[in-house]
C-alpha cells in the first residue's frame, strides 16, 4: 500500500509537470491550431535560464522562477511573431514545419552557444525528506505540486474572469467574428502565447530542481508527451489538459514501478491511442459535429 | 495505353538517360565515395518522401508515423540478410518487409484512420514509436545498441531501380480509379462518401501503399548504411520526412524529388559547418516556409504532355 502511495506522490509530482507543458501546448492548439513544436524547447529555455541566474547572479528560487517566466513569456512572443504571424493564414502543415524548424534552431542554437553537455542543476533548495506514515515527501516535490497548481488555477481564472482571458476563448471560437466585435486579434494571440511559454518557462525551472540535470535536448521529449497529455485531456481545453498531463505522469510511473520501464512511453502512446478511439476528441474535448 | 506511349517513352528514356548519366559519372570520376552516398541517401528520401505524399498530399490523411514502417523494413532486411549472405534473400527480405509493413498499417490503419487531422498524426506517431520501442526491446534486432557489419547489397543501382519503381507505383496509384477517389476524399470526405465512394477503403489503401514504400527504403537504408538502431526510426526521422513533404509541396510528386535533392545537397554542403549545421538548417527552413507556403512546387507537375501540348487547357498528367 506505502508503494502505491510512493508511486501516486511520484506521479503527481512528474504529472504536474507534464499538466503545466500541456497547458501551453492546448491553449495555442486552441486559439491557432497550430501543434507548437517549439514549446518543449521553450520549457528548456527556462530551465537554462533558471541555471544561469541562480549561478551566477545568485537568485533565490521564487525570482528565478519568476524571471525564467517573464524571459520565456518574450521569447514565445517574440518566436509567435517573427516564425507564425507571417504564416496565419497559411495550410496549417506549413506553420506546423515552421514550428518544428524553431525547435531545431532553438535546440542547436543553444547547443552551438553553450554546448551541449549536461549540467547539473544548482540546488537552490536543500532537499529535505519527509516521513509520512512510511511514504516519502521530499519538499521539492510538495513545491513543484503547489507551484504548478497556484499556476494552474491562476491561469483558470486569468481566461475566465479577466477581459483579455474573455477575448481569447472568443478568437478560439471564431477569429472573424472576434475580431467584427473589435477584439485585437494580433494582440489576443501574443498573449496567449505569453501565458503557454511562462508556465513552459516554469515547468523548466521546476523539473530542473526535480531531476537536477539539464540540457539543451531535454525538451524533446517531454514536450511530446505533453502534447499527448495536451491531447489525451482534449485540446483546447484548459482543465483537460491539467488533467492529461497528471494521467500522462501517474501511468509513466506506474508502468515505471512495475518493472517494465522499457516500456513506459509505449504504454503512454498506447493510452492515448485507446483513449482517441473511444473519445475521438479526448477527455475534455468537444466533438464538433461536421456539417455539409 | 496508346494514347500515353509517346509521353511514357519519355519518362522511361529519361530514367534510363539518368542512369547511365550517373554511371558516366562514376566512371569519369566526377562522383567520388562522397558524392554517390549523397545520391543514394537522396534517393533512399525520395523515396520516403513520395510515399508520405501520397498519404498526405493525395489522400489528404496527416501521418507522423513513416519512421515506425521504415523500421519494419530496415530490421526484417538486416535480420535476413546477416543470417544469409546472399543477393537472393536481400531481395526476399525486400518482399518480406513491405509485407509486414503492409500488416502493420493494417493494424495501425484500421482503428487510427477514423480519426482526423492533427488527432490522426498524434495517434499514428505513437504508433510508430510502439513499434520502435518493440523493436528496441526484442532480443532477435539486438536492442537498442542495433546492428550492424550488415552485407551491402543496396549499391546505387539497386536504390536507383527502387526509386524508379515506387515512384511509378505510387504515381499510377495516383491515377488509377483509386487514386481519384483517395483525391476526393482529400477535398471532402462528406461529398466524396455521399458519391458512393467508400472513403474508409481508399483511405486504409494510400496508407499501406504509402507504408509498404516506406518499407522498400527501409531495406534500402539499413542494406547501404550496414547500421541501423531503433534510434534512427525515432518521431524526428518522421518528421524529416514531413520537411521533405511540405518543403516540396504537399500533392506534388515532382515537388518531393526537388525537395530531397535540395536538401540532399544543403546536408553535404553543410557537413563543414560542424555545429552550426543545423542551425543554419533550422533558419533555411523557417525562410522558406514564411516565405513560399505552399512549398517549392505548390502542386504543380512535371509532366511532358503539358511539355508538348503548352496551349491545352487539360491539366497534364504525370506518366
Amino acid at each position: 500500500m506505502t508503494t502505491v502511495f510512493q508511486q501516486l506522490i511520484n506521479g503527481l509530482s512528474l504529472g504536474s509537470i507534464y499538466a503545466l507543458l500541456a497547458l501551453g501546448y492546448t491553449m495555442v492548439y486552441g486559439i491557432i491550431k497550430l501543434i507548437n513544436f517549439a514549446h518543449g524547447d521553450i520549457y528548456m529555455l527556462g530551465a537554462f535560464w533558471g541555471y544561469y541566474t541562480i549561478n551566477f547572479w545568485h537568485f533565490n528560487f521564487i525570482f528565478a522562477l519568476l524571471s525564467a517566466m517573464v524571459v520565456c513569456a518574450a521569447a514565445g512572443v517574440v518566436i509567435e511573431y517573427f516564425a507564425y504571424r507571417p504564416l496565419r493564414h497559411a495550410p496549417r502543415i506549413t506553420a506546423l514545419i515552421t514550428a518544428i524548424g524553431v525547435s531545431y534552431f532553438l535546440e542547436n542554437g543553444m547547443s552551438y552557444l553553450y554546448g551541449a553537455d549536461t549540467r547539473n542543476f544548482p540546488q537552490v533548495i536543500k532537499q529535505v525528506n519527509y516521513d509520512l506514515w512510511g511514504v516519502r515527501v521530499s519538499n521539492i516535490q510538495i513545491l513543484i505540486l503547489v507551484t504548478a497548481c497556484l499556476l494552474m488555477v491562476l491561469l483558470q481564472l486569468i481566461i475566465k474572469k479577466t477581459k483579455m482571458g474573455r477575448a481569447m476563448r472568443a478568437v478560439s471560437v471564431d477569429p472573424d467574428a472576434a475580431e467584427l466585435v473589435g477584439i485585437n486579434i494580433n494582440r489576443t494571440i501574443s498573449f496567449t502565447f505569453a501565458l503557454g511559454s511562462s508556465m513552459a518557462g516554469a515547468a523548466g525551472v521546476l523539473i530542473g530542481l526535480y531531476y537536477n540535470s539539464i540540457d539543451p535536448l531535454m525538451g524533446m521529449t517531454p514536450g511530446i508527451k505533453a502534447f499527448v497529455a495536451a491531447v489525451v485531456g482534449g485540446i483546447g481545453s484548459v482543465p483537460g489538459a491539467s488533467l492529461g498531463g497528471f494521467l500522462i505522469g501517474l501511468l509513466e510511473t506506474a508502468v515505471q514501478s512495475l518493472g517494465f520501464s522499457a516500456y513506459k512511453d509505449a504504454a503512454v502512446y498506447l493510452v492515448l491511442i485507446i483513449i482517441l478511439l473511444v473519445l475521438p476528441a479526448g477527455i475534455f474535448g468537444k466533438n464538433v459535429k461536421e456539417k455539409v | 495505353m496508346k494514347a500515353n506511349l509517346k509521353y511514357n517513352i519519355c519518362w522511361l528514356i529519361l530514367m534510363v538517360a539518368g542512369f547511365y548519366l550517373m554511371n558516366a559519372l562514376i566512371l569519369v570520376g566526377v562522383i567520388d565515395s562522397f558524392l554517390e552516398n549523397m545520391v543514394v541517401t537522396i534517393g533512399i528520401n525520395i523515396i520516403l518522401a513520395v510515399g508520405l505524399n501520397l498519404v498526405i498530399g493525395f489522400a489528404g490523411q496527416f501521418s507522423l508515423g513513416h519512421a515506425g514502417f521504415m523500421a519494419v523494413g530496415a530490421y526484417a532486411t538486416s535480420i535476413m540478410i546477416s543470417k544469409t549472405p546472399t543477393a537472393g534473400v536481400f531481395y526476399l527480405s525486400i518482399i518480406v518487409g513491405v509485407i509486414i509493413a503492409i500488416i502493420a498499417a493494417l493494424i495501425v490503419g484500421i482503428p487510427t484512420l477514423r480519426l482526423r487531422g492533427d488527432y490522426l498524426a498524434i495517434a499514428t506517431m505513437g504508433a510508430a514509436e510502439i513499434i520502435r520501442i518493440i523493436i528496441n526491446n526484442m532480443k532477435m534486432t539486438n536492442g537498442p545498441s542495433g546492428m550492424f557489419n550488415i552485407p551491402q547489397f543496396a549499391t546505387w543501382p539497386v536504390v536507383y531501380i527502387m526509386v524508379c519503381v515506387t515512384t511509378i507505383i505510387v504515381v499510377n496509384f495516383i491515377h488509377s480509379r483509386g487514386g481519384r477517389a483517395a483525391l476526393a476524399v482529400r477535398e471532402d470526405e462528406i461529398a466524396a462518401d455521399s458519391m458512393g465512394i467508400n472513403v474508409f477503403k481508399w483511405k486504409l489503401a494510400a496508407f499501406v501503399i504509402g507504408a509498404a514504400t516506406a518499407a522498400v527504403a527501409g531495406s534500402m537504408q539499413a542494406s547501404y548504411v550496414q547500421t541501423i538502431a531503433p534510434n534512427n526510426f525515432n518521431i524526428m526521422e518522421s518528421i524529416a520526412i514531413l520537411i521533405i513533404v511540405v518543403l516540396g509541396g504537399v500533392g506534388s510528386i515532382t515537388g518531393s524529388f526537388v525537395a530531397a535533392t535540395i536538401l540532399g545537397i544543403v546536408d553535404a554542403a553543410l557537413q563543414s559547418f560542424g555545429a552550426l549545421r543545423m542551425v543554419i538548417y533550422a533558419l533555411v527552413l523557417i525562410l522558406i516556409m514564411i516565405f513560399k507556403p505552399s512549398g517549392i512546387m505548390g502542386a504543380k507537375e512535371l509532366s511532358f504532355k503539358r511539355l508538348f501540348n503548352p496551349k491545352s487547357r487539360k491539366a497534364g498528367a504525370k506518366s
